[in-house]
């Protein structure tokens, strides 16, 4: 920085001067000069195709007399939402998916409180650093590379699990959600880790000066203290369970969630697999409406 | 509060062994990628380097990793102009519509990939361009902008703005400040945003299932397509060992220079 000079003479010339001077006086341009490329690309090529996805699910096949050619009618109608209501099996799809993205946010709940208070309020101040580190690394650790070790050990025909421990849930709904919740679960301890630290232990020790026992005081201090951190962690292990369909692949066996409904009706049946598809999105706002009124969307 | 030594104790016991079971399976895969044997039955068996010189001759895993690669490093120099721009709107402006840009700009990794997925893909059919390696590199970058927005709007947020005001009050122009105050405090939020969003586009399998031509295999998803193919499980073994390492040094790395900023906002 000490080699900067400024030439005080010139200080009115050259076209870089003058430029820098109209950005200077106009903050709007220098907004709109900022704003306008992320804007222009999240409008163009994300936005829009957002919303020629919704129109699209306004579309339908339609069966021309012969019962041959499926044809394609383009005047808006809502079709393929009333299939998705009035269809048994999916239904049964959407609340499978839901259960279990409920199921994989309370089991990896269960397990991040008690990790995150030892990370947060007795491992030593470096192990805490540590901690942190060694459970958010393997997050970014292949999705799909995880997703095909749980497959070597569900496997129930000499997986780990069956050979160590003599049993193993094997590919189905509950080896899906298994591989879910070891897949999310950084996810769910990293926020709750973030609001306990911030929790100050005055609080903690009054309770206890008062006379609560641990329970007590965890049921009564930390966990009103942690709801926005626990929504912020369920928003991931929850709308990260609802979108996927590559795990029910692996694991699954024959386990169909919604996106793998949508994957599969999507070169059959774009409308429709746009039409299901809008299901998640529309769970996911409820959820996000619910978390935001908690005050939870600041955690992000 | 307290507790007593037998709690904190089994406090300690249940977060080692959530640990444990956190890098188990990525070492076991690790593990199986040397193993004599070519199924992943456990017990491992023996040691052998035959899968990783036969993954090294292979041309399917070598012609995905330079794909991923250059996926990656496509949409991370994309995500990083565009999502540092949009810090800079955003945490130094207050505007109409502030909210909504920030929330648009969220959108592609709190949607469901899948939904990402088939938007993009139906888009790009709308507008009549056919899937390829451009398609492929816009999706990763939509997606990878708030990765990057993030990790340097954390870092604007911190920088005291007397800095800035003391360079122009020195007489430093607009450009001036940027390249000698501003950038070079910023340049390790930008390291750090970058090679999240490289670790994240080469991870990434769901949007690219949609957005990628048919035929152009990226590194995940020759795992997924070999993964049943038991004659390959070897292969995928070695690869998959890959895709860890190279998403985990990048991440590491980052985690280093983002001074902790790098929360549970991974995807």
């Amino acid at each position: 920085m000490a080699t900067t000079t400024i030439d005080p003479v010139n200080v009115r010339g050259g076209l870089r001067r003058r430029l820098s001077r109209v950005l200077y006086q106009h903050p709007r341009l220098r907004l709109a000069l900022l704003l306008g490329g992320p804007i222009v690309w999240l409008l163009v090529a994300y936005v829009g195709s957002l919303v020629a996805l919704l129109v699209t699910s306004l579309y339908h096949y339609q069966t021309d007399p012969t019962g041959l050619v499926p044809r394609l009618v383009t005047s808006p109608s809502t079709t393929n939402y009333q299939r998705v209501l009035d269809a048994g099996v999916y239904r049964t799809v959407a609340f499978r998916t839901i259960g279990a993205a409920l199921s994989v946010t309370v089991i990896d709940l269960l397990i991040a409180l008690p990790v995150a208070f030892y990370m947060a309020k007795i491992a030593r101040p470096w192990a805490r650093r540590a901690l942190v580190v060694a459970v958010t690394m393997p997050l970014w650790a292949g999705y799909l590379v995880k997703g095909y070790a749980w497959r070597a050990m569900l496997d129930p025909a000499g997986g780990v699990l069956h050979e160590v421990f003599g049993h193993s849930p094997g590919f189905g709904l509950s080896g899906t959600v298994v591989t879910l919740s070891y897949l999310w679960l950084p996810y769910m301890i990293i926020p709750i880790y973030a609001g306990l630290e911030r929790l100050p232990n005055s609080l903690l020790e009054a309770s206890t000066d008062l006379g609560a026992k641990a329970g007590r005081t965890f049921a009564r201090i930390v966990l009103p203290q942690l709801r926005p951190s626990i929504v912020a962690g369920s928003i991931f292990t929850f709308a990260l369970t609802l979108g996927d369909f590559y795990m029910a692949q692996i694991v699954g066996g024959t386990t169909q969630f919604i996106g793998n409904i949508v994957y599969r009706e999507f070169s059959a049946n774009l409308p429709f697999a746009a039409a299901y598809a809008t299901l998640p999105i529309v769970v996911m706002i409820v959820y996000l409406a619910l978390a935001r009124s908690s005050g939870a969307l600041e955690e992000l | 509060m307290y507790m007593s030594r037998a709690a904190r104790y089994v406090l300690a016991t249940f977060t080692t062994l959530v640990l444990l079971v956190l890098y188990f399976p990525i070492l076991y895969i690790a593990r199986l990628s040397i193993n004599k044997a070519r199924s992943y039955a456990w017990p491992p068996q023996g040691f052998t380097l035959q899968w990783w010189r036969a993954a090294s001759h292979a041309t399917g895993p070598r012609d995905a990793l330079f794909r991923s690669l250059e996926t990656a490093l496509l949409a991370s120099a994309i995500a990083l102009v565009l999502g540092t721009l949009a810090s800079f709107a955003l945490t130094r402006y207050r505007f109409f519509g502030h909210n909504a840009v920030s929330f648009i700009a969220v959108l592609p990794i709190a949607l469901p990939g899948i939904v990402t997925g088939i938007a993009l893909n139906s888009g790009y059919h709308r507008v009549g361009i056919n899937l390829s390696l451009f398609t492929l590199v816009v999706a990763h970058a939509t997606f990878c902008i708030v990765i990057v927005y993030n990790n340097v709007a954390a870092r604007l947020r911190r920088l005291a703005p007397s800095l800035e005001e003391a360079s122009a009050d020195l007489g430093a122009d607009i450009f001036q400040t940027f390249g000698y105050i501003t950038f070079p405090l910023m340049r390790s939020a930008l390291l750090a945003g970058g090679l999240l969003a490289f670790a994240l586009s080469f991870d990434e399998i769901v949007v690219t299932t949609f957005t990628a031509g048919s035929g152009f295999e990226t590194l995940p998803l020759w795992i997924f397509n070999n993964m049943f193919r038991p004659n390959n499980l070897p292969l995928v073994n070695v690869v998959a060992t890959v895709v860890v390492v190279l998403s985990i040094i990048p991440v590491y790395l980052a985690q280093r220079l983002s001074d902790g900023a790098l929360g549970a906002s991974g995807r």
